[in-house]
């Protein structure tokens, strides 16, 4: 059968399991789009190019699986540039399509000709052009391949205008991947699982640091049997929530720069930490000198590039996280570490005993409120999507989740603007689902367009703006170490319900801590797309807070405010 | 200073890719050699990095990350041979071309190309060898020089081979995934 390189395209990503597929057209796209057209794909046009790739990113997210964005050449490409950099420091797996101009002008500066591979090598997984339209089925195979084996991640490819016009064979046997032979190299000897094994069974105050890469490997069943199997109180980072039930008694809760106190305390006392599919980030650790001195340390990891990259461990696991963790439960022997469970719980202080629903109302209403409130009326099982600040980092203390994929964040790269378009993603990922969004007044004005896409598809997504009238996250830093002056923080917004309805979309304005939860109610019983402006207090900081660079034991508390500095237990 | 083998695909863009990544991961390179092998499709590069044995670890394990890349060691702990050649222009008159090629001998080095104001010297040796020699050279006028930097090989039964050309992951559990 002869197909066009466009139409080899749209059968490949068929065959690969592809309904969706985010994008913009453009001249150098132009006949994918065509065939796009006359295939049983459903192309979802957003309103900007990096909009696409974090749909897709999103998509992928909350689905395990592949996310497509697909762009036009020049703008187009360069445009995807942050949603491709967000979703390489988060090893998500997205497959972006460019369309590029004609092999015979490449090189030649012709209009609208970048290049793409080039700008994207360092923050893609892999990237490639296509000039044949006999390589495209083989190619997108490979691509698929590369951008979810191993440690996911993003694959760029560039397909030109005269390989999409041109037709050739189309035999899907006969284009296998044909991946360059590789050394295997991701595992670890005997010796190095014996002393880890060693360590596991000889350690008083083990803690264990649970990372996005359990979620990535789908080893929540064998993390839960290890956890048991050793009654190890588990952390987690702020991608690794959900890995493991908030509201089991052995969660702690986050930790790092805006971890729980505890946990932070807990992990500075530890003697052994078991860190599990997690990169050991500078927010994670503070400062590394100082970083854990008492503790032995394990990593369980899939990629040797981050062995002893910024902490020096013990016993270095390389591997999936699913196959160590059932390699290595039937060797736990110890699980008595009920005296350190209750030392940490002794740690918790005050600060998990009061609950924020009890305190007396001084009149204001506090984002934590209104994280607490959505958290609990959508009994903790909502996907909540979360854009960049202090309200992402509210929504990690007070947002409580119990199912693996279920919140959505820019970890790495914290890229402003992803809550929305990561959120559309989500939604075609888990149709049944409910999403949130989570957004501050400055991020949302970011990407604020694709409400049109929200509304040209015609989905359902509940969107809850923090609105503090600031930058938050980079006031709170004005506030604390550069003397409380605030430049270029102040920030102002349109009506966001009004801004809402002129997009044909429901708007609310909520400014009194008793109409929260009247207003989450009605967002969840409406089938519509609703969006809630959530006046918050101005000047609330995220507590607590380890500054950037200092020790982990060293953590800004808050003053003294009516407020607790945490949540309660689940 | 650290030395890394690498064995790659030889196509176009790979050498970008390899150079690329040790700027990102900010490790600066002293030297890299790239020639093909016995495969005409594989290549091999001699990396010579500044960086200590941690930064080699990383960017070994980073280099395998990369697609094209089919292995990556550092080598620089193994008992190595290492050769580096330099082409030399040096100014050379009736009165002092006696005593360079006297020097030339000591080196071991060739004289490859004779004209009435210079000559060109072919050394081939360790780094330390050339450097030496370009020492003694230079009182007599260093005009031009090319060195192609090292190359490097693990001594004796210790081999270092590329992979044999199978498959590393199975196609159908990494398509199955992404359904
Ligand atoms: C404003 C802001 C504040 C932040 N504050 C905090 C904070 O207080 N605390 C915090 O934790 N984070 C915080 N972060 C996020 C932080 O920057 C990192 O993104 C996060 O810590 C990374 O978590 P991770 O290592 O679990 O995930 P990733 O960065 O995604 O790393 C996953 C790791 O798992 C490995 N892996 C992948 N697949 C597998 C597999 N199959 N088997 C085994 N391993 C695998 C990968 O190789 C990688 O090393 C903050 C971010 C922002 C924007
Ligand atoms: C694209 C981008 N630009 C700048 C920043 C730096 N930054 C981090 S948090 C933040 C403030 C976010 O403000 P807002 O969206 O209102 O959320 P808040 O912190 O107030 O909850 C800024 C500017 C960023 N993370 N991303
Ligand atoms: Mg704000």
């Amino acid at each position: 059968m002869k197909l066009t390189g466009a139409e080899t395209l749209c059968e490949s990503l068929t065959r690969l399991g592809v309904r969706e597929i985010f994008g913009y057209p453009g001249g150098a796209i132009l006949p994918v789009y065509d065939a796009l057209g006359k295939s049983k794909l459903h192309h979802v046009l957003v309103r900007h190019e990096q909009g696409a790739t974090h749909m897709a990113d999103g998509y992928a997210r909350a689905s395990g699986g592949i996310g497509v964005a697909m762009a036009t050449s020049g703008p187009g490409a360069t445009n995807m540039v942050t949603g491709i950099a967000t979703a390489m420091m988060d090893s998500s797996p997205v497959v972006c399509i460019t369309g590029q101009v004609s092999s015979k002008v490449l090189g030649s500066d012709a209009f609208q000709e970048i290049d793409i591979t080039g700008i994207t090598m360092p923050i893609t997984k892999h990237n490639v052009v296509i000039t044949k339209a006999e390589d495209i089925a083989r190619t997108i195979r490979e691509a698929f391949l590369i951008a979810n084996s191993g440690r996911p991640g993003p694959v760029l490819v560039d397909i030109t205008k005269d390989a999409q016009q041109a037709s050739a064979e189309f035999n899907w046997e006969a284009s296998e991947p044909k991946l360059p032979p590789k050394r295997l190299r991701n595992n670890h000897d005997q010796a190095e699982f014996d002393r880890a094994v060693e360590m596991l069974n000889t350690a008083k105050r083990p803690i264990i640091l649970a990372g996005h890469g359990i979620m990535v490997s789908g080893a929540m069943r064998a993390f839960e049997q290890f956890v048991r199997a050793g009654n190890y109180p588990v952390a987690m980072t702020l991608l690794g929530i959900g890995c493991f039930p908030a509201n089991d008694p052995l969660n702690l809760g986050m930790m790092g720069m805006h971890g729980e106190a505890w946990v932070n305390n807990a992990i500075q006392e530890a003697d052994l930490l078991i860190a599990v599919g997690m990169r050991f980030d500078d927010r994670v650790t503070g400062d590394l000198r100082t970083y854990a001195k008492s503790a032995r340390k394990i990593h369980i990891e899939i990629d040797r590039a981050e062995i002893n990259k910024n902490v020096k461990v013990d016993a270095a696991l390389v591997g999936d996280a699913r196959e160590v963790l059932e390699k290595l439960t039937p060797h736990i022997q110890t699980r008595d570490h009920g005296t350190w469970i209750r030392h940490i719980t002794e740690l918790k202080g005050d600060s998990a005993v009061r609950d924020i629903q009890s305190l007396p109302d001084n009149g204001h209403l506090y984002a934590a409120h209104v994280i607490n409130d959505i958290w609990k009326e959508t009994r903790g099982e909502a996907i909540v999507v979360t854009d960049v600040g202090q309200h992402q980092m509210w929504e990690a203390q007070y947002y409580h989740h119990n199912q693996p994929r279920t919140l959505i964040t820019s970890g790495g790269l914290g890229t402003m603007g992803f809550a929305l378009p990561a959120a559309i993603g989500a939604k075609f990922a888990k149709p049944g689902s409910e999403v949130w969004v989570v957004v501050g007044d400055g991020g949302f004005q970011m990407t604020m367009s694709e409400l049109a896409t929200i509304v040209q598809e015609k989905i359902s997504i509940k969107i809850a703006i923090i609105n503090n009238g600031y930058l938050g996250m980079v006031r709170q830093w004005q506030e604390f170490f550069y003397d409380k002056r605030y430049v270029a923080t102040p920030l102002v917004a349109p009506d966001f319900a009004a801004l809402a309805n002129a997009f044909g979309i429901r708007g609310e304005r909520i400014t009194k801590r008793a109409e929260v939860v009247p207003i989450i109610r009605s967002a969840r019983e409406s089938n519509e797309t609703v969006l809630i402006d959530f006046r918050v207090e101005q000047e609330d900081s995220v507590y607590p807070m380890v500054a950037a660079g200092a020790s982990l034991s060293d953590m800004i508390r808050r003053p003294n405010n009516p407020l607790v500095e945490t949540a309660t237990e689940p | 200073m650290q030395t890394l083998v690498a064995y790659v695909e030889n196509k176009p863009g790979v050498l970008n890719r390899v150079a690329s990544l040790a700027r990102r991961l900010a490790i600066n390179i002293d030297s890299l050699t790239v020639g093909p092998t016995e495969n005409e499709e594989i290549a091999r590069m001699t990396i010579v990095a500044h960086t200590d044995e941690r930064g080699a670890h990383r960017l070994e394990a980073s280099l395998e990350k990369l697609v094209d890349v089919l292995l990556a060691e550092n080598i620089s702990t193994r008992a190595l041979l290492e050769r580096d050649l330099a082409l030399i222009k040096v100014s050379a008159d009736q009165q002092n071309r006696p005593h360079l090629m006297e020097l030339i001998k000591v080196f071991r080095a060739r004289v490859v190309d004779v004209a009435p104001e210079s000559l060109i010297i072919e050394v081939s040796g360790t780094v330390d060898k050339i450097d030496g020699l370009l020492e003694v050279l230079r009182p007599f006028g260093v005009l031009e020089m090319a060195r192609t930097g090292r190359i490097s090989m693990t001594r004796g039964g210790d081999l270092l081979q590329p992979p044999p050309a199978t498959q590393s992951e199975s196609l159908e559990t990494a398509e199955a995934k992404s359904k």
